[in-house]
């Protein structure tokens, strides 16, 4: 069987890059994309530089795939950007860029996925939502309102995709040591894991771990799902 | 260009095959296919956009989306028939 091609959105750093070379490494085929260079490389890895929620700089992406590969197996739309403010205290033009990165560059990225997907009647396409949806975590309106969108669109797409082959699920991380909660005050993210049913931050391995769960061909029949870590 | 990519059209459907589409004609110019009289069901439509924006790309190296608000209207909608399609898909090549 030939190697699994792999699309990951937002490899620059954190859980994405951490996702692009765990995949390189176990042999995929690794496409990733992010706003700016990644300032890292891996053999069996392409970089796209895009803005997720730009159809222009978008479809190149999957052109590229198409023609060197001739189909996608995987994607994982990871690209996000959070705002940790009250919503009195959030400007608009935070809202949309957090709506147009999370909810339009996801609703891109799996409207494109499954054209290439569906020609070869198999696919599996993760999203990315987070705990703070279930939690309804105060201070995080915007970031919640397009994550809790994300998951809406995964669960109608999870249908419109099934008889293409194509699963749609959701994983929802708790807080992980990236760039993305760094700026949040420490009180805040221990109030948080206070919250779950196991009290600890997570790991990169915990994503990788669902991710791995959902990829796995033996899934098919798990689609329009989304799985919280840490017991949310 | 708009005959070539009615020719184009026609050339996708067929190599798609009746199961795909679950066709019961060969298409020509003026095939209905998509609304009252169609010929194709949503998922026969969306088979065939898929491959069609795939035959353009392969052919004019022009990436388009053929993805339209007003696919449900009756009168405006460019999947009405294979001629609007390809009316459509030039305009959309030609935006791009």
């Amino acid at each position: 069987m030939s190697a699994p091609v792999t699309l990951i959105t937002g490899t620059r750093k954190g859980i994405g890059r951490h996702l692009a070379e765990y995949y390189c490494d176990r042999g995929h085929i690794v496409y990733g994309c992010s706003r700016g260079d990644p300032g890292w490389s891996r053999e069996n890895y392409k970089h796209f530089v895009a803005d997720v929620s730009n159809e222009g700089e978008v479809k190149p992406i999957f052109s590229a795939i198409r023609r060197e590969h001739g189909r996608l197996d995987n994607l994982l739309n990871n690209a996000g950007i959070a705002s940790m403010n009250h919503s009195i205290l959030t400007p608009m033009d935070t809202v949309k860029k957090i709506m147009e990165t999370n909810v339009i560059g996801s609703f891109l990225f799996c409207r494109e996925a499954a054209k290439l997907m569906k020609a070869n009647k198999y696919g599996r396409i993760v999203n990315f939502s987070t705990v703070a949806v279930p939690l309804k975590l105060e201070g995080e309106a915007a970031y919640v309102a397009s994550k809790s969108a994300v998951e809406g669109l995964t669960n109608v797409l999870s249908r419109e995709f099934a008889s293409f082959g194509v699963t749609v699920n959701v994983v929802g991380p708790v807080p992980i040591e990236t760039d993305l909660i760094r700026a949040v005050p420490k009180e805040k993210i221990e109030a948080l894991v206070a919250r779950q049913a196991i009290k600890r931050l997570g790991q990169m391995e915990d994503v990788v771990n669902v991710v791995d769960f959902f990829l796995k061909r033996e899934s098919e029949f798990i689609t329009g799902q989304s799985l919280y870590l840490g017991g949310v | 260009m708009q005959q070539e990519i009615v020719e184009l059209i026609i050339k996708t459907a067929k190599e798609l095959g009746d199961e795909e589409l679950s066709l019961s004609q060969e298409l020509n110019a003026d095939t209905q296919l998509f609304g009252k009289d169609g010929v194709l069901d949503s998922m026969g439509l969306v088979t065939l956009i898929i491959a069609v924006e795939q035959a353009i790309e392969d052919r004019y190296e022009v990436s388009v989306a053929l993805a339209d608000e007003k696919a449900l209207s009756q009168a405006r909608s460019p999947y009405r028939s294979v001629t609007r399609l390809a009316e459509y898909a030039a305009g959309q090549m030609q935006d791009t």
